[in-house]
């Protein structure tokens, strides 16, 4: 009965996965291209939760569907109405091309997968409670992966410096508004 | 394991990453491309996820968060990037930027 249940989250979960992320791509106005993405991201979590990755589930709704993607809007609705760019660019066959390259990609890598579903793919390892819990995620990345902890935190940094760069004014910049503004 | 194995969510996550690659190819507003790649590294993110519980170990889980931190990072400069080129005025059109063409 419970295996049921689950089947059934997770299917729900799946295909509302793959709608939200076809509408992301295929939405004309960019408004709902970000919101499809915060339900493809919630869709994920619930994923993420069924593989018994509960801490990363919750990190995925605070930082990404929270911060990251509340960040995506302001900056479409600072846009505007320029934010809508032209919806596809090339010719048509460049098009077309595009869609057969993502298709052939996605058939080689089912087509690996399936080749190996029944074999080294279904034999999953026994797991206890404690398997992606937040006590467990902590002891890891402050043992075994304390590097990667600290380098995160670099990239972090840089990051936030380069918006900071980017989003300041340049000296000309300055200097055009300057000599506009003495003019009478 | 109740529910699906592994192998459907690699299947889920091959899907995504190819929606994600569609997005990037066919979109020209560097809005939508960011948002495709964001897609991309999501589905990535999944497969991590999905291994780590084949194997036991909670490593995967670990990286997933990583690429988490770095996705934010690239949204942050990404972003940056859109904003200053709507400041000097510049078509929001991928196909616009031609001059470090060879």
């Amino acid at each position: 009965m419970g295996n049921v249940v689950v089947w059934v989250i997770w299917l729900v979960a799946a295909a509302a996965c793959l709608f939200t992320g076809v509408r992301v791509v295929i939405a004309t106005s960019p408004f709902s291209s970000a919101l499809s993405l915060i339900g493809n991201l919630a869709s994920l979590a619930t994923l993420y939760l069924l593989a018994s990755g509960e801490f990363i589930a919750a990190a995925q709704i605070l930082v990404y569907a929270g911060a990251v993607m509340v960040m995506f809007l302001f900056v479409i609705a600072y846009l505007g109405g320029r934010a809508d760019a032209p919806w596809a660019g090339g010719t048509k066959l460049i098009q077309a091309a595009s869609v057969v390259t993502a298709s052939a990609l996605m058939a080689v890598t089912l087509v690996a997968v399936m080749l190996d579903a029944g074999g080294r793919l279904s034999d999953e390892s026994d797991v206890d409670r404690a398997f992606g819990s937040p006590a467990e995620m902590g002891r890891l990345f402050l043992t075994d992966h304390l590097l990667a902890f600290e380098i995160t935190s670099i990239v972090l940094l840089v990051a936030a410096v380069g918006g900071v760069v980017l989003g300041m004014r340049s000296q000309a910049e300055a200097l055009a508004d300057a000599e506009e503004a003495a003019q009478p | 394991m109740m529910g699906p194995g592994i192998p459907w969510y690699l299947a889920i996550s091959a899907m995504l990453f190819s929606i994600g690659v569609a997005g990037v190819l066919l979109r020209r507003s560097p809005l939508i491309v960011l948002l495709s790649l964001e897609l991309m590294l999501n589905a990535a993110n999944l497969a991590f996820v999905g291994f780590s519980r084949l194997f036991g170990e909670m490593d995967g889980q670990v990286f997933a968060l990583s690429v988490m931190a770095v996705a934010a990072a690239e949204v942050c400069v990404g972003l940056g990037l859109i904003v200053a080129m709507a400041r000097r005025n510049l078509a929001l059109d991928v196909d616009a930027f031609t001059e470090l063409r060879g």
